[in-house]
């Protein structure tokens, strides 16, 4: 990371971003950002992994006497049409859907980082053949192409999984590719072949330590799209099962309850989506004003 | 950014002047040029869509039989499977696919029970009008709060509207339009929650039209609306920043002026080469907010298709948004070409 941020101050010869000055004012305040999303994203991590063993989710827990009940001290977030615990679900919704964000996160960003590199290292016919298939996936609208998929290969988690894959890979390898071609330029990649250095120790010394932190800040950024996609499809009833407490499919559960003017069991699932977008994408945005200053301005999301 | 001074400089204080009639000739070479490689996209996405069907479990006799093919002997399953041509290989079945696209012919939809070309036929006015107005919207009360956020950077507005960006931008179009339908329909019992025209009614009035497409559009609009702000507010910013607009200044112009005809004009610039481009992210919000409002648009029609595996009208309906994606590439570059001379039309 170190190395990133020292050949791109030789690089790109910059001083002091534009702004600079009014910047140092909140600095404070940009500490300040960063501890809240950071406190947040911990907070959700812990709950998502301490509550769900501690208290498990009975699905079939049904009591009528208490069902639509609104935020009180006993339910903080109200109860839905069959009386469960509104809070406990949406912590249990929310792990189903970290769990798969974070899969497909991962399964895109490999993908996209090998076929970035693929793009980069060999460069000429077969880079312009990649980029034409990535501008072909980037042609049909992400959704459209996972409610596609998992209709032909039914709904369940692993086509979920698949499709956001599928979907997601293509701003990685762009940043991958881009990362790579402007580093087969640069000084030090010529002194180290000139030095004799191996193709390999070239690639796993000099070229991965340079574009590992891009696709690392890709892959975190690409887990709340993720958790946005699924909860899109399960939303659709195309995603998790119905009686998988995913974030999605209780706003899908929730439309029957809200027409009888029940606000709770809509609002607290969405804002459990969120709370973690915003906490990652701040997070996500002080890395990147780290290790890439002249981009400050640029926009996150 | 620093910016480029030089080319600031010649496009004459940041205000490009257009010249006196579009240069057709040279739009409608790169509309064809555009056509052409649009060819082999679409080509390709049909056989993708393809391809992925018959990797799947996807059954085409089963999806026509439906329950009777469960009692069905097997003598008659391999039947169907043969007049439906299900028995032959993968290019054979694509290429009938896509002769028979070109004549116009996209197969019969088995959830909507009514040809393809029908039903697209029926459905995308519906949706184009909620897209337009949704994107009209948009577009206006982005550029609107984007030069207001950037007139004055870190100021209590800017924070205000700039946050209110970023959390509408993380939150799920299906989402706000449930809230919308909750304060709107509900809790204030002014708009219908959804639907074309009114419980009992028959015919479709403009008025009964306009009521209800007012919710959705405004819902779409609304998760459309934090990008545009986040980009008209970055470029109008950077533009404030450059010497244009401090040459404007000193020559004394008022600060609305240059605001308007210099900071506008020259941050609008980036903004509008993206406008094109954001139809991918239009469909995948007519998608959640046509099922959410039961607009009887083609996006509604997609997840019914895809609830009740009917790949007829699924394919068909990929290749239209393919379509319509690379329309917006075109227009959008079109549209840059037209505002900014330099860039031309040599795309």
């Amino acid at each position: 990371m170190a190395d990133a941020g020292n050949s791109l101050e030789t690089y790109g010869g910059w001083r002091d971003a534009p702004g600079a000055g009014r910047a140092a004012g909140s600095r404070t305040g940009r500490a300040l950002r960063v501890w809240v999303c950071a406190g947040l994203l911990v907070l959700i991590v812990l709950a998502v992994l301490v509550v769900p063993p501690l208290l498990p989710l009975d699905q079939q827990a049904v009591d009528l006497a208490a069902k639509l009940q609104p935020p009180s001290p006993a339910h903080p977030f109200g109860t839905d049409e069959v009386g469960r615990d509104l809070l406990l679900r949406c912590v249990h919704g929310l792990r189903v859907s970290l769990l798969v964000g974070v899969v497909a996160a991962l399964a895109a960003t490999v993908l996209g980082t090998a076929v970035g590199a693929l793009a980069g290292a060999l460069g000429g016919w077969s880079d312009r053949a990649v980029m034409r298939l990535v501008d072909l996936f980037s042609s049909v609208p992400h959704l459209l192409l996972g409610i596609f998929i998992v209709a032909m290969f039914r709904p369940g988690v692993w086509p979920v999984i698949v499709s956001v894959a599928l979907t997601h890979w293509l701003s990685t390898a762009r940043i991958v590719r881009a990362e790579l071609l402007s580093l087969r330029s640069r000084p030090y990649l010529d002194a180290a072949l000139t030095g004799g250095a191996s193709r390999r120790r070239v690639a796993v010394r000099h070229l991965l330590p340079a574009v590992l932190p891009q696709a690392g800040l890709a892959a975190v950024l690409m887990v709340p799209h993720a958790i946005w996609h699924e909860s899109a499809l399960s939303f659709l009833g195309l995603g998790l099962p119905a009686h998988e407490a995913s974030l999605g499919s209780m706003a899908n559960a929730a439309r029957g309850s809200l027409l009888a003017g029940a606000w709770w069991p809509t609002l607290f699932p969405g804002l459990f989506i969120i709370v973690p977008t915003l906490a990652v994408a701040g997070l996500a945005g002080a890395w990147r004003e780290r290790t890439n200053p002249r981009r400050r301005s640029e926009l996150m999301l | 950014m620093t910016g480029l001074p030089h080319s600031r400089f010649r496009s004459r204080g940041g205000t490009a002047v257009l010249p006196a009639s579009p240069p057709w000739g040279p739009m409608a070479r790169m509309a064809a040029r555009r056509a052409l490689l649009a060819v082999p996209v679409l080509l390709a996405v049909t056989l993708g869509v393809f391809a992925i069907a018959a990797a799947s479990p996807f059954d085409p006799v089963q999806a026509y039989a439906g329950t009777a093919g469960l009692t069905a002997s097997q003598e008659n399953l391999d039947q169907l499977r043969h007049n439906l041509g299900a028995d032959r290989p993968l290019p054979a079945r694509w290429w009938d696919w896509l002769t028979g696209a070109l004549t116009g012919d996209l197969g019969d939809s088995a959830s909507l029970r009514a040809p393809v070309s029908q039903v697209i036929g029926e459905r995308i006015g519906w949706s184009v009008l909620l897209c337009a107005l949704a994107f009209a919207f948009a577009v206006l009360a982005g550029t609107l709060l984007g030069v207001l956020a950037a007139r004055r950077r870190g100021g209590l507005l800017d924070r205000a509207v700039t946050a209110a960006a970023y959390t509408l931008e993380a939150a799920p179009p299906f989402w706000l339009g449930l809230l919308a339908v909750w304060l709107g329909a509900i809790e204030l019992g002014v708009l219908p929650p959804g639907g074309l025209t009114d419980t009992g009614s028959d015919v479709a009035t403009a008025g009964q039209i306009t009521r209800h497409a007012l919710l959705p559009a405004l819902v779409l609009a609304v998760s459309q609306l934090p990008w545009f702000v986040l980009y008209v507010r970055q470029g109008v910013g950077d533009a404030l920043d450059e010497d244009p607009v401090r040459g404007a200044r000193a020559r004394g112009l008022r600060e609305r002026t240059v605001l308007l005809r210099h900071a506008l004009r020259s941050g609008l610039l980036p903004v509008l080469t993206l406008i094109g481009s954001r139809v991918p992210e239009l469909i995948t919000g007519a998608l959640l907010v046509e099922t959410v409002f039961s607009w009887p648009g083609i996006a509604a029609a997609t997840v019914q298709a895809a609830t009740g595996v009917d790949f007829p009208l699924l394919a068909a309906l990929t290749v239209l948004a393919t379509a319509a994606v690379l329309v917006g590439n075109l227009l959008s570059d079109l549209l840059y070409g037209l505002a900014d001379p330099r860039v031309g039309f040599d795309g």
